[in-house]
């Protein structure tokens, strides 16, 4: 052991490397350090608040489908509502107009019977004053009974 | 080995435990270790040198393989006096002292794996002519202590730059025992005791590790001069004792690290 001259050069040089890094290396590296945890800190946060962000429109979202879909399934029973009346107003219709019809028909073929009657009758009119002809032919004057028979024709 | 000298046991080791002793002055005291000084400043400037070159390029982005092995080291220290010192600010001096103090130290320590018959015996006796050289610097005292009162005194300047100089010497008086004057003696002698065993056991802990494992080496390195057989077996020994002081290297600068964080923080503490 012997202590001498190079234990204060040794401590000069000691303090220098102190120094140096104090001034020189320490601060750039933890500069360089506290950006990069303030980045990820940044980064995290963010991330963070985007999941918040994507969590709320994703709610926003289910509320805005199931306004929808209640509005769906009220426009779907609206029409089915229209729908069914609509068929009842269609049948209600159709029924009006068959009983029209019918009665429209019913008259037509009242009418038909009435002019074929008319035509029955006419034709039996003719038809017995033909016969009676025949059998009066010789002593009935045809303008001479013609009242008479135009009174039989009436009756038939 | 130093020319027409007998090569015995005592002169190999002796010859390999002297300093390059220059005298700059009369008397024992002005001497410098020039094998020492330089190998330490060497050392510093290589490693000091590394960091700050790599802590000048350094991106806050994603760093590569050389930065992200700084900023290991970096955050080991810091990660260390985070843990002992809550007084202020720890980057200001604290942190960067301590990252100095390991990785130089670590370096000085690792000297010890260089084969000394290769570095002092061909390297500096047969190609430069010098005839002495001692590679590891830890293993002189005057390293260890420059180190251990460098700390002492920077501790002593924060006792004083916290609580002023007569806070200082009121607690060489009145602490850890109390104010009454009849104590003042005990206190005194209690704190001299130490202010003198904390540089004490900082350097001479280092100082014993690293003498000792470079004793060690140069007894096991005696088997090479018995032949073939005890080159081999002193070739297996030696790499077993260093692999093993690879341990020890790097324990003792983290423990003369961790001491000098110690010894930092307790200048900044109030009795």
């Amino acid at each position: 052991m012997n202590i001498n001259l190079t234990l204060f050069a040794q401590a000069v040089a000691f303090a220098l490397f102190i120094w140096f890094t104090v001034k020189f290396v320490w601060p750039p590296m933890l500069r360089a350090i506290e950006q990069r945890q303030k980045t990820i800190a940044d980064g995290l946060a963010a991330a963070e608040q985007g999941k918040r962000a994507l969590e709320s429109s994703a709610k926003r979202a289910d509320v805005e489908i199931a306004g929808a879909r209640d509005r769906a399934s009220e426009i779907v029973s609206q029409a089915e509502k229209r729908a069914t009346q609509m068929i009842e107003e269609a049948k209600t219709s159709a029924k009006a107009e068959g009983e029209r019809e019918k009665i429209a028909a019913k008259a037509e073929i009242q009418q038909e019977v009435s002019k074929a009657r008319e035509a029955l009758r006419e034709q039996v009119a003719s038809l017995a004053v033909a016969g009676a002809e025949k059998i009066l032919r010789r002593e009935v004057d045809a303008k001479a009974h013609a009242d008479l028979l135009n009174g039989i024709k009436q009756q038939l | 080995m130093a020319a027409g000298q007998e090569l015995t046991p005592t002169s190999y080791i002796g010859h390999h435990l002297s300093f390059n002793a220059q005298a700059v002055g009369s008397g024992d005291f002005w001497t410098l270790h020039v094998d020492t000084l330089l190998t330490a400043v060497f050392l510093g400037v290589v490693s000091i040198g590394f960091l700050w070159s790599v802590v000048r390029g350094a991106t806050s982005g994603v760093p590569g393989r050389t930065q992200a092995f700084v900023e290991l080291l970096f955050e080991f220290v810091d990660e260390q006096v985070k843990g002992i010192f809550h007084h202020g600010d720890r980057h200001a001096f604290i942190a960067p002292a301590a990252l100095t103090v390991f990785v130089w130290v670590t370096l000085m320590n690792a000297m010890d794996f260089l084969p000394i018959d290769w570095l002092s015996g061909v390297l500096f006796e047969n190609l430069l002519h010098v005839h002495a050289w001692r590679p590891v610097p830890t293993a002189d005292v005057n390293t260890t202590f420059a180190l251990a009162l460098s700390v002492l005194l920077l501790m002593i300047f924060f006792h004083v730059r916290v609580k002023g100089i007569g806070g200082w010497i009121h607690e060489l008086f009145c602490a850890p025992f109390g104010s009454n004057p009849l104590l003042w003696p005990a206190n005194l002698l209690f704190n001299f005791v130490e202010y003198v065993s904390k540089p004490l056991s900082h350097s001479l802990r280092l100082f014993g590790n690293m003498y000792a494992g470079e004793i060690i080496f140069l007894l096991l390195w005696l088997w090479a001069a018995t032949g073939l057989v005890g080159t081999v077996f002193a070739a297996v020994l030696g790499l077993g004792w260093a692999i093993f002081h690879i341990l020890i290297v790097l324990l003792q600068a983290y423990i003369f690290m961790m001491l000098t964080i110690v010894y930092f923080t307790m200048g900044y503490e109030h009795h």
